[in-house]
C-alpha cells in the first residue's frame, strides 16, 4: 500500500499548490475538501490492519474535513456575500514561487531529522510543507474566508505529522481535529459580523482602529 | 477525588449558570470560587495526589500557579458580581458561564501532566475567554476578539505541532508516551535533535499565549477592549497557565541537559520582550493598553528568570505569582476608574483622587505593586532575577535594571497624571449608587494589594519549599 499511500500525499501537496495558485474561492474550497478526503484515507493506506481506531479516525477526518468544513465555507460565502475572488496581497506567481521554497525547505528539513518506524519517507516532508503553504495563504490572503482556508491546510499539516504518531500513541492525532473548533468558530465569525476582510468591514465599515 | 473536583465543579457550574437567573448566577460564581480555593487548601495539606493513572496529577509547580489561577477568579468573580450591575449589555448569563468554564479550563491546565491534556486544557481557556472580551458588543471589542482569535489559535496549533514532535522525540519503552514524570525520568533517552525542535514550537505557541514580544501584537488591543476584568484575568491567570505549559516542557528539557540550546532563546525573548515593553510604555496614551505592554514586560521577565537559571528560576515562579496578583489588581482598579469616566484615554482623565478616592488610591498603590518597588512582592522577585543576571553577565544586568527604570517612569509619568489635579469631565452617576458600586467594586483590589504587600513582607513556610522544588525543576536552585 506505500504506492497508494504516497500518491495520495503527492495529491495532497498538489491541492496545497491549487490552492496557492486560484484566483476562485469555489477552486479554493474544492482544493481544501478534496484534501479532507486524501487525509481522512491516509489511516487505511498507512496502517491496512483494520481495527476501530483507524476505521473512526479515517471516517470521521472525511466527514469533518471533506464534508462538513467545505460545505460550512460554502454556506458562509452565500450568507455573508462574500466576492467570489481571492484577493492576494502578494501575486500568483509570487506565492507559487513561495510554495516551491517551501517544498525545497521541506524536504531539506526532513531529511535532517532522524524519525524511527515510519512507513513513508514522504510523509513528514508533505506534513511540513503542508503546514508552511498553510502559514503562507494564512499571512498573504487579504479576505477572513481565504485565511480560513490557510488555517485549515496549516491544521492538515499538523493532522499529517500527527500520523506518524498514531499507532504509538493513543489519542494523539485525534486531538488535532479540536483545531477544527477554531475554524468552526471562524466560519460562524464571518457570517454572524459580516467580517470579509482581515480584521475589517462590518457592513462597509472598516475596523482597523486599533493601532499604536 | 479532590483533583476531578477541582476541574468539574466549575464545569458544571458554567452549565448551571446558563440556566439559573442572574441573582443566583451571582452566588453561584462566588460560591464556586470559594469552592474552588477550600479544595485549592487541601492539596497543600495533603499533596501529591494523582488520577487517571498519573494524567491528572498535582505537583509543586502546578501547585503553586493553580492557587493563584483560583485566588484570582475568586477576587474577578466578586468584583464581576458588582461590575455586570453597572455595565451589561447581555444579561451577563454567557458571561458567567464563560468565566467558569476559563476556570474549569484553566484548572484541568495546571493539574494536566499528559501534554495532550495541557494542550486541550489551553485551547478551551482561548475560547472560554473570547465571548468575554466581546462583551461589550461594539465594533471595536469585534476587532480585538477576532484579532485575538486568529493569533491565538495559531499560536495553539504550533503547540500541538510541538506537542507531536514532543512524542516523536520518545522512543517506545522510554515510559508512558507524553505523561510529564515519565518523559523527565527517561530525558536522556529523548532524540535531542526532535525535543529542540517540539521546544521551538512549543516556545512560539505558548509564547503567544503569554504574549513575549515579538508575539504579542493581540495583547494590547485584547487588553485595551477587553472589559478590565477580563484583562486582569487573562494578564493574571492565562498567561500564567501558559507560562506554565512552556514551564512543562522545560524541565524536560533541562533534565535532557539541553541548557546549551534552551537558555540563548529564552533570554533572548526575555530582553526582546522588556525592550519592546518599554519603547511602547514611554508613547502609550491609554491606560488599558498600557498594562497590556506591562503583561508583555512582566511575561518577558518570567522566561528571561528560567533562560538565566541558577535563582532566577526561584525569581520566575515567585514572579508568575507576584505578577499574577499585582496585574488583576491594577486592572481592577483601572476598571472603577473607566467605569465612572466612561474612557481609558489618560489625558481625559484627571483628579481621580478627588473623585474616586478609594480607587485613586489603590491606583497609586497598584502602581508600586506592578513596577517592582519595595516593600512589594514583585520587587523580591525582580531583584532575584536580577541578581541571576548578574551571576551570568554584568551587560544583562546593566540593560534590565535600565529597562526597568523606563518603564517605571513611563507607568508612573502616566498614573499621577491621572490621579492628581481637579477633576475632569462631569460626573455621570448619581453619588449614592455611586458610592455603594464604589465599595462593592473596591474590595477585591484592596483584598489583592493585601496579598501583594503580604507576599512582599513575608513568605510562607510550605510556599517557599513549593518554590525551591519547582526552581529545582527548572533548572536552578532556591537562593
Amino acid at each position: 500500500m506505500t504506492s497508494l499511500s504516497e500518491l495520495a500525499l503527492l495529491l495532497v501537496v498538489l491541492s496545497n499548490f491549487v490552492v496557492l495558485g486560484t484566483s476562485r474561492l469555489s477552486a479554493c474550497i474544492r482544493a481544501i475538501a478534496l484534501q479532507g478526503l486524501l487525509l481522512g484515507a491516509l489511516p487505511f493506506l498507512l496502517h491496512p490492519v483494520m481495527s476501530v481506531h483507524t476505521v473512526s479516525l479515517g471516517i470521521g477526518t472525511a466527514v469533518v474535513k471533506a464534508g462538513i468544513l467545505p460545505w460550512f465555507l460554502r454556506w458562509a460565502i452565500r450568507e455573508a456575500a462574500v466576492r467570489r475572488e481571492v484577493e492576494p496581497r502578494i501575486g500568483y506567481m509570487a506565492s507559487m514561487i513561495l510554495g516551491a521554497v517551501a517544498l525545497a525547505i521541506a524536504f531539506g528539513v526532513a531529511s535532517a531529522l532522524p524519525l524511527e518506524l515510519v512507513e513513508t519517507d514522504l510523509l513528514v516532508p508533505v506534513a511540513l510543507v503542508t503546514v508552511m503553504i498553510g502559514l503562507i495563504v494564512l499571512t498573504t490572503r487579504a479576505k477572513a474566508i481565504t485565511q480560513v482556508v490557510g488555517y485549515l491546510m496549516l491544521e492538515n499539516g499538523i493532522y499529517l505529522f500527527g500520523l506518524t504518531q498514531s499507532q504509538r500513541v493513543p489519542f494523539l492525532v485525534e486531538i488535532a481535529v479540536l483545531l477544527d473548533v477554531f475554524v468552526g468558530v471562524f466560519i460562524m465569525g464571518i457570517v454572524v459580523f459580516h467580517i470579509n476582510r482581515e480584521f475589517d468591514s462590518i457592513s462597509s465599515e472598516r475596523l482597523t482602529e486599533l493601532r499604536d | 477525588m479532590v483533583l476531578l473536583a477541582l476541574i468539574l465543579a466549575p464545569a458544571l457550574a458554567a452549565a448551571l449558570a446558563y440556566l439559573l437567573p442572574a441573582v443566583g448566577r451571582g452566588v453561584l460564581m462566588i460560591g464556586t470560587a470559594l469552592v474552588h480555593v477550600a479544595l485549592v487548601g487541601t492539596l497543600w495539606v495533603t499533596p501529591g495526589e494523582q488520577a487517571f493513572g498519573g494524567w491528572i496529577a498535582e505537583d509543586p509547580l502546578g501547585r503553586v500557579i493553580l492557587t493563584l489561577v483560583s485566588v484570582l477568579f475568586l477576587a474577578v468573580a466578586h468584583y464581576a458580581v458588582g461590575y455586570l450591575r453597572v455595565e451589561n449589555p447581555r444579561g451577563g448569563r454567557a458571561f458567567a458561564s464563560c468565566m467558569l468554564g476559563f476556570l474549569a479550563a484553566a484548572s484541568l491546565v495546571t493539574l494536566s501532566h499528559h501534554f495532550a491534556l495541557l494542550w486541550i486544557g489551553l485551547e478551551t481557556t482561548t475560547l472560554a475567554v473570547a465571548p468575554l472580551i466581546y462583551h461589550r458588543h461594539d465594533r471595536r471589542s469585534l476587532e480585538a476578539v477576532w484579532k485575538y482569535l486568529v493569533l491565538s489559535s495559531v499560536g495553539i496549533a504550533f503547540a500541538l505541532l510541538g506537542v507531536f514532535l514532543l512524542a516523536t522525540a520518545q522512543p517506545s519503552g522510554a515510559g508512558r508516551p507524553l505523561v510529564l514524570e515519565d518523559m523527565i525520568l527517561h530525558a536522556r533517552a529523548l532524540d535531542p535533535m526532535w525535543l529542540r525542535t517540539a521546544f521551538v514550537f512549543m516556545l512560539i505557541g505558548f509564547g503567544t499565549k503569554m504574549g513575549l514580544a515579538p508575539l504579542h501584537s493581540w495583547k494590547p488591543d485584547t487588553y485595551g477592549e477587553a472589559p478590565s476584568l477580563v484583562g486582569g484575568l487573562m494578564a493574571g491567570a492565562l498567561t500564567s497557565c501558559a507560562f506554565l505549559g512552556l514551564a512543562r516542557v522545560l524541565s524536560i528539557c533541562f533534565a535532557a541537559q539541553a541548557d546549551a540550546f534552551v537558555r540563548p532563546a529564552l533570554i533572548a525573548f526575555g530582553i526582546f520582550s522588556l525592550v519592546i515593553a518599554a519603547a511602547f510604555i514611554v508613547v502609550q496614551g491609554d491606560i488599558k493598553r498600557l498594562l497590556a505592554y506591562s503583561s508583555v514586560e512582566h511575561m518577558g521577565l518570567l522566561v528571561l528568570g528560567v533562560g538565566l537559571g541558577g535563582v532566577g528560576s526561584y525569581g520566575s515562579v515567585l514572579h508568575a505569582l507576584n505578577n499574577g496578583f499585582a496585574k488583576v489588581m491594577i486592572f481592577l482598579a483601572v476598571g472603577n476608574v473607566v467605569l465612572a469616566t466612561g474612557t481609558s484615554i489618560a489625558g481625559d482623565i484627571h483628579g481621580v483622587l478627588r473623585r474616586l478616592p478609594v480607587s485613586g488610591v489603590l491606583l497609586v498603590v497598584g502602581l508600586f505593586a506592578v513596577t517592582g518597588s519595595p516593600p512589594f512582592g514583585m520587587f523580591i522577585s525582580e531583584f532575584t532575577i536580577i541578581n541571576a543576571a548578574l551571576d551570568a553577565s554584568p551587560w544583562v544586568a546593566a540593560a534590565v535594571v535600565i529597562l526597568l527604570a523606563v518603564i517605571f517612569v513611563g507607568i508612573a509619568a502616566m498614573i499621577l497624571e491621572m490621579v492628581y489635579g481637579a477633576a475632569s469631565a462631569p460626573e455621570h452617576r448619581d453619588e449614592p449608587a455611586r458610592s455603594e458600586e464604589r465599595m462593592r467594586l473596591a474590595f477585591a483590589p484592596a483584598a489583592l494589594a493585601v496579598i501583594v504587600l503580604g507576599l512582599g513582607l513575608y513568605l510562607p513556610g510550605p510556599l517557599a519549599e513549593a518554590l525551591s522544588s519547582s526552581a529545582a525543576l527548572l533548572g536552578g536552585r532556591a537562593p
